[in-house]
Parts: structure tokens; C-alpha cells; sequence
């Protein structure tokens, strides 16, 4: 049998979910977006580069990239999530640095620092991947100065398929093997992957051709960012 | 400590005008209210005055009652001071800016009655609906206080009970039944400068205020909490002039929801 | 082969290709790898000969010595006052960067208090951004009254236009005092209307920054205003 059909309706197997995007929604904010795929929707905001406080952590060589990642409380697929930062959001945020930080150049900002903010009002799955892809629309719209732009996805397994851009129920999908779940982030202009995450069981041969499918989808994802980020500037602001 | 910034307001507001050109009582424009903008909540909705935005969000869970409330449901209402939404704001714990503000819309929601928390109870001393409202500014351009409120009530306004499968909330499952609101408050802030009056502040007036007065107001015109605010004292008649412009600016308010 | 594969007055996000082979040269804001330029921020294509550099469109403000700016005091110190540029690095006026010969252990605050702003030059900025301030020099000073408004720094030459073209218009039709500061913050003083129309003027400036034939249409605006008949002068003030 196998999984046959996509739960969500998609008629592919490396379709992504339909996404939105918009540069610039936050006025307050140096740069921000709006990006949603699916029911995932992310916020990001960039502020910086901005003095850094405690004064300890300044470099003189070089600034810092600081990301936060938070779900709204009312985010959850069930029930609430309490605010503030758990173990989970902590480490997001730290893989959302990871992820970003190859494309930017923090000598170009000494002693100072780049605020990343991401936000979740509503989430069904693949919610660190919209994060970092947010971000990156917000970094450029800051006017960081940027190698490349940062494009991020879930790509997995579901039974016996490889699938692009896993929702809640294919993550949580029981029957024939074990369901297995790897975010990536793909510099789109360099096809180097500045995230690899993975839960679950996948074999090398699977590993590989997942990574394939989810280049493939980041580069579509790069198109929206792009379109995101002209839109806002080819008319003026 | 912005003392030019201080100036200038006031004296414009001797003149009757502000900074952006408005009047001393008016509120930016536009104001909109926008349901059901988060799939994974009860209830939401996104409130904008000018280009402040706040999205508030309700969820809805099964909770043992207090001992000394065995027959009512619980609430709850929090405001998270999002780092995103303005470049003062800190991550970390909730400063106490943010506290005040998350129970000073509690209160106005809770002190107004607006939920009969008596109708939330299932089981009299084992299971009670709670009612957790948070908001989350996303653009603060001034005036969180009203944006807050206003979400708040239009995030419950919104809310719909999930099922209850097997004595657990089936969060998949929304059913056609609201939260019950006996009545709705409206918050208005009202600030004093110098010796000018205004609503509806922006980030710049804020950091100039000498005091603030914030007034919940219910569906009768009763005033249902209030919170003073700022470190300039008042006189009576000053307290009377302020709950006089906030009952007269409710209306607008409330016309939005 | 050589080619140009954006157009010029293109909106560009960071690592899109510009050019491939190596006929071309990568300017500002655009950076070589093999065969290819790519961006490194995102902004507007300005192609002059062989050379492909980008205009920034977004993007806090970065010292540069030789600078007008206007800052405001937040520290006063033994030695002078350390003052806030409206960017990542806050600057010092040193005693000896003032017009006046102050003595050794005066008050300091008689010159310039806290919460104070001033229009000042950029006199040195190190590799690890320290910023050095003078007054010293025409129309250098503390600015007193009026109001502060921050714009992007990217389109202050726009606001100020060819040879002070553009302000010297909006004085000239608002009867305002307006000193345009490289760093984003512009200061107006006036009648109140005549403030909000001046600040209404640059903010619609600022928005159709890239509209040819910009001056002529804030003139027209600026004449619908105010009724009075005005004129471009290039001479700036």
C-alpha cells in the first residue's frame, strides 16, 4: 500500500503548500516579513545593527547575530504554550543563528548587534523553516549586507514516499515506517545547506535524495522571497 | 528626559495641535478589527489604530476549578511586549511595564463582568472551562493600552468551544458555540502633558506624559476599572475631565467592533 | 563570454547574479566568485562602463568622517560628551572639538546638556568605530526647539537634492528652519502647520524617491499648499 495520496490534497509528493510573502510590515523595525506556507505563518523583525548591551559581550573584531524564535501562546496545534522561553525555542533560535550566519559577514559590525525576532501567531508544521526563511527576507530588507539570501524547508519521509514541506498530519503520520522529519536551509545562489536537522529513521540513499527534493523547493522558496523583497522596492517604498 | 521632545508638545497642545496634525482628541485613522486571524487559536483577531498592530489570540482549556470557586470557569489575560514590535522592548522575562499592562486589560474584562464565568462551569468542583486571552503587539507606534483592550474583547468576540472527546478537548474541533460575553468593556487612555489633555498617543507623546488615566468602560456607560498611571499627580477635576473624555471616545471605538 | 544579466535601475536582492565572465567589475554592494558577480545587498543596479555597483536602499547609518550629522547628548563626561548618532555607534565631542575654549573642570552641561542635539562634523572614524565629533565650523551648533524626524538614510541626497535644491525649496515654502543630517535626522523648526507641512514634504519625498522629474512635482505640491509662487534655486541655503 503505502502512502498513496497526500493528506492536505497536494497532488505531488514535492509540491510545496501555498505561500505568501511581504518585505516590510513592521514599521518600527529596521527590516522585517511576513511569510506563510501553508497554516504556518512567521513574523520577523530585524533591528541593528544597534549598540550591544551588556556591555561583556561587545567584540571589538566583530558583531554578533542574535536570533529569538517564539510561537505566539495561541500558536500550538493543541494546547497553550506558555510564554517565555523553553528548551525547544532556545534551541531553535540557536539553529536559526547557525542557519543565517553563514551569509553574513559580522566584521562589517563590531561591538555591535543584529536582532533577529521571529514570532508565530499560527503554526501547522515546519514553523523553525519559516522562521529562518522570514528572516532572511527581513536581514536583506535591513539593508544587511548579505552573500546570499537563506531559504528554508522540511523535507522527510512519510511511510515509503520522500515529501517536500511536511504538515502537522504527515509528521505525525503512524502507519508503515516511521514518519522522519529534516529541515533544511539552502543558500540558493550557492546550494550550500546551512541547516540540517533530522528525527526519525531515513537511510543514506533516502538522505540524499531528500536533500535533492528540498534544493529544488528552496529554490522556489527563493523566487518568493525575491518577489517579496522587489515588490516592496521597485516602486519606491 | 527628552525635554526639547517635551517642550514642543506642549506647546503645541497650548494651541490645540499635535506633532502628526491631529486634534488633542483624536485617534489615528484608521482604526480596523479583523477576525479569526489565527487558525490555531478559539478565537482571535487583529486590531491596527494607525500603525500600531496587535493580534490577541484565545485559547480555551479544561481546568480543575479553584477550591473557593468550585462553580466557575477560570481567566486568564496576559500581554507579551514583543521585542519585534519596538526597539525599547527586551527579550526575556516580562518587564513590569508589561505586567501593568496585561492587568490592566484583565482587569477591565474581568471588573466589567463581560464573561459569566458561573457559565463556563461543566462539573461543579472537577472540571471548568479556562479562558486564556493573550496579545501580542507586532507594531507598537503608541497606545497599547487601547490596542490591547480592544483585541482582547474582539479575540473573545471571536471565540468559538472546541469538542470535548472522551473528557479532552478535540482542539481540531470548533463547535458553532461562543464564549458567552454578558457585557463588553472598551478601554480609552487618556494622557495629560503640561496642562493639555489627549488620547491615542504616539511613541513620542509617550515618553513625554506627565500622567495617564486608563478607563474601562461597559456596554451601560459604567465604568468598570481604571489605572492611573505616570509620575504627575491629579486633581479631581482633572480625574473628572479625563473619564469625561473617555466615555465620550468609547463610542468610536466600539463602533469598530 | 561576458554578460549583463540585470538591467540597470533594477531592484536586486542579495546573491542574485549581476554578470557572468570577467569582463565586467564588481563595484560597491557586489562581490566576485568564479565566473559570476553577485549582490551583497539588496539595492538598485547602477551600471557605468565595465563596472556594476548597487545603491543601497535600505539600511541604518554608518559614520563616515567628513559627515554632517545631528546628534543628541546622552552622557556628559569630564572630558566632553558622548553623543547618539541614530545608528549602531554612539560618538564623542571631545572638549578641544568645540568652538569655545572651555576650561579645565567647568560645567559642562552650560554648553551642551543632556537630551540636547546638535548639528556636528564627523572628524574621525576608526576601524572599530569609534567616532570623533567637532563643532567647530559654519552652522555647526546646538539645535534649540523645533522638532527632530528621522528618515532613511539612503535618501537624504534626494531630500536635499542638487546643490540644496530640494530643501531650500521647502524653507523657502514653509518658512522653516530645516538641517538635514547625513544620519537620518532631520531638524525643523517653524510655525506648527508649517513644521507638519515640511515634515508631510520630506516624507513624500522620501516615498517617491525614484520618480523622475521629482523636484518639479514638490514644487507643484509645495505651491498647492501654501499658494505661494516658488522657486528651484541651486545655490543650497
Amino acid at each position: 500500500m503505502g502512502y498513496e495520496k497526500r493528506i492536505d490534497g497536494r497532488k505531488k509528493f514535492e509540491e510545496l503548500r501555498p505561500i505568501e510573502a511581504k518585505a516590510g510590515v513592521i514599521k518600527r523595525a529596521d527590516g522585517s516579513a511576513y511569510f506563510k506556507i501553508g497554516k504556518t505563518v512567521a513574523y520577523a523583525a530585524v533591528y541593528g545593527p544597534r549598540d550591544l548591551y551588556p556591555k561583556f559581550m561587545q567584540n571589538p573584531k566583530k558583531g554578533i547575530l542574535r536570533c529569538h524564535y517564539n510561537m505566539m501562546p495561541f500558536s500550538g496545534q493543541g494546547d497553550r504554550v506558555r510564554p517565555g522561553a523553553n528548551r525547544r525555542a532556545k534551541e531553535i533560535s540557536m539553529i536559526t543563528e547557525k542557519s543565517l550566519i553563514p551569509v553574513i559577514n559580522l566584521e562589517d559590525f563590531p561591538n555591535a548587534v543584529v536582532d533577529v525576532f521571529i514570532e508565530l501567531p499560527q503554526t501547522d508544521a515546519g514553523s523553525r523553516c519559516a522562521g529562518i526563511t522570514a528572516a532572511s527576507i527581513a536581514l536583506a530588507d535591513a539593508g544587511i549586507i548579505m552573500k546570499d539570501m537563506v531559504s528554508a524547508v522540511a523535507v522527510g519521509r512519510v511511510d515509503d514516499k520522500l515529501v517536500v514541506d511536511l504538515d502537522y498530519n504527515e509528521e505525525a503520520y503512524e502507519e508503515g515506517r516511521a514518519a522522519a522529519d529534516v529541515p533544511v536551509a539552502f543558500l540558493p545562489n550557492s546550494g550550500k545547506l546551512s541547516l540540517l536537522q533530522m528525527d526519525g529513521n531515513i537511510t543514506k540513499d533516502e538522505l540524499k535524495k531528500a536533500l535533492e527534493m528540498g534544493k529544488e523547493a528552496c529554490k522556489e522558496i527563493y523566487e518568493v522571497q525575491k518577489k517579496a523583497l522587489k515588490d516592496k522596492y521597485q516602486l519606491g517604498e | 528626559m527628552d525635554k526639547e521632545l517635551k517642550n514642543h508638545i506642549s506647546k503645541l497642545l497650548k494651541q490645540e495641535k499635535r506633532m502628526d496634525g491631529r486634534k488633542p482628541l483624536d485617534f489615528r485613522q484608521p482604526i480596523s478589527v479583523e477576525y479569526g486571524v489565527s487558525a490555531t487559536a478559539e478565537g482571535s483577531a487583529r486590531v491596527k489604530i494607525g500603525e500600531t498592530e496587535v493580534i490577541g489570540g484565545v485559547k480555551l482549556s479544561l481546568e480543575t476549578p479553584y477550591d473557593d470557586t468550585p462553580d466557575s470557569g477560570n481567566l486568564m489575560v496576559g500581554v507579551e511586549m514583543l521585542p519585534m514590535s519596538n526597539p525599547d522592548f527586551e527579550a526575556g522575562p516580562p518587564s513590569i511595564d508589561a505586567i501593568e499592562l496585561g492587568r490592566v486589560v484583565d482587569r477591565g474584562i474581568r471588573e466589567s463582568k463581560a464573561i459569566d464565568t458561573k457559565k463556563l462551569c461543566i462539573e461543579e468542583g472537577e472540571k471548568v472551562w479556562g479562558v486564556i486571552v493573550d496579545i501580542c503587539p507586532i507594531n507598537d507606534a503608541g497606545n497599547l493600552f487601547d490596542a490591547c483592550a480592544l483585541a482582547a474583547v474582539a479575540a473573545l468576540k471571536d471565540a468559538k468551544f472546541p469538542e470535548i472527546k472522551d473528557g479532552k478537548v478535540d482542539y481540531k474541533t470548533k463547535t458553532d458555540q461562543s464564549v458567552p460575553l454578558a457585557t463588553i468593556p472598551i478601554s480609552v487612555t487618556v494622557r495629560k502633558i503640561g496642562d493639555g489633555f489627549i488620547v491615542d498617543s504616539t511613541n513620542d507623546e509617550e515618553s513625554a506624559i506627565d500622567a495617564r488615566l486608563t478607563v474601562a468602560i461597559d456596554e451601560n456607560g459604567e465604568l468598570a476599572a481604571m489605572q492611573k498611571g505616570g509620575d504627575v499627580a491629579l486633581t479631581i477635576e482633572e480625574v473628572d475631565k479625563m473619564v469625561g473624555i473617555a466615555l465620550e471616545k468609547e463610542k468610536e471605538l466600539r463602533s469598530k467592533l | 563570454m561576458s554578460e549583463l544579466v540585470v538591467k540597470n535601475k533594477e531592484v536586486v536582492v542579495p546573491g542574485e547574479v549581476l554578470a557572468t565572465g570577467m569582463d565586467y567589475l564588481p563595484g560597491q554592494g557586489s562581490y566576485r566568485e568564479g565566473d559570476n558577480i553577485h549582490a551583497s545587498i539588496l539595492g538598485l543596479v547602477n551600471v557605468d562602463g565595465r563596472a556594476i555597483k548597487l545603491i543601497p536602499l535600505s539600511g541604518r547609518y554608518l559614520p563616515k568622517r567628513g559627515d554632517t550629522i545631528i546628534g543628541k547628548v546622552i552622557d556628559v563626561m569630564m572630558s566632553g560628551w558622548r553623543v547618539e548618532l541614530n545608528c549602531a555607534y554612539s560618538a564623542m565631542l571631545p572638549l578641544m572639538g568645540t568652538s569655545e575654549y572651555i576650561m579645565k573642570g567647568a560645567d559642562l552641561t552650560k554648553y551642551f546638556d543632556l537630551g540636547d542635539f546638535m548639528v556636528a562634523k564627523i572628524t574621525n572614524v576608526t576601524s572599530q568605530k569609534l567616532v570623533d565629533l567637532s563643532t567647530k565650523g559654519p552652522g555647526l551648533r546646538k539645535l534649540s526647539g523645533g522638532r527632530i524626524m528621522e528618515v532613511n538614510t539612503h535618501k537624504v541626497p534626494r531630500i536635499i537634492g542638487k546643490q540644496g535644491s530640494m530643501v531650500s525649496m521647502i524653507k523657502q515654502a514653509t518658512d522653516c528652519k530645516i538641517i538635514v543630517g547625513q544620519n537620518g535626522l532631520v531638524w525643523i523648526l517653524g510655525e506648527p502647520d508649517n513644521e507638519l507641512l515640511a515634515v508631510k514634504t520630506i516624507q513624500k519625498i522620501e516615498k517617491e524617491s525614484h520618480v523622475s522629474g521629482l523636484t518639479d512635482k514638490i514644487k507643484e505640491f509645495l505651491e498647492k499648499e501654501t499658494g505661494k509662487k516658488l522657486e528651484v534655486n541651486v545655490n543650497g541655503e
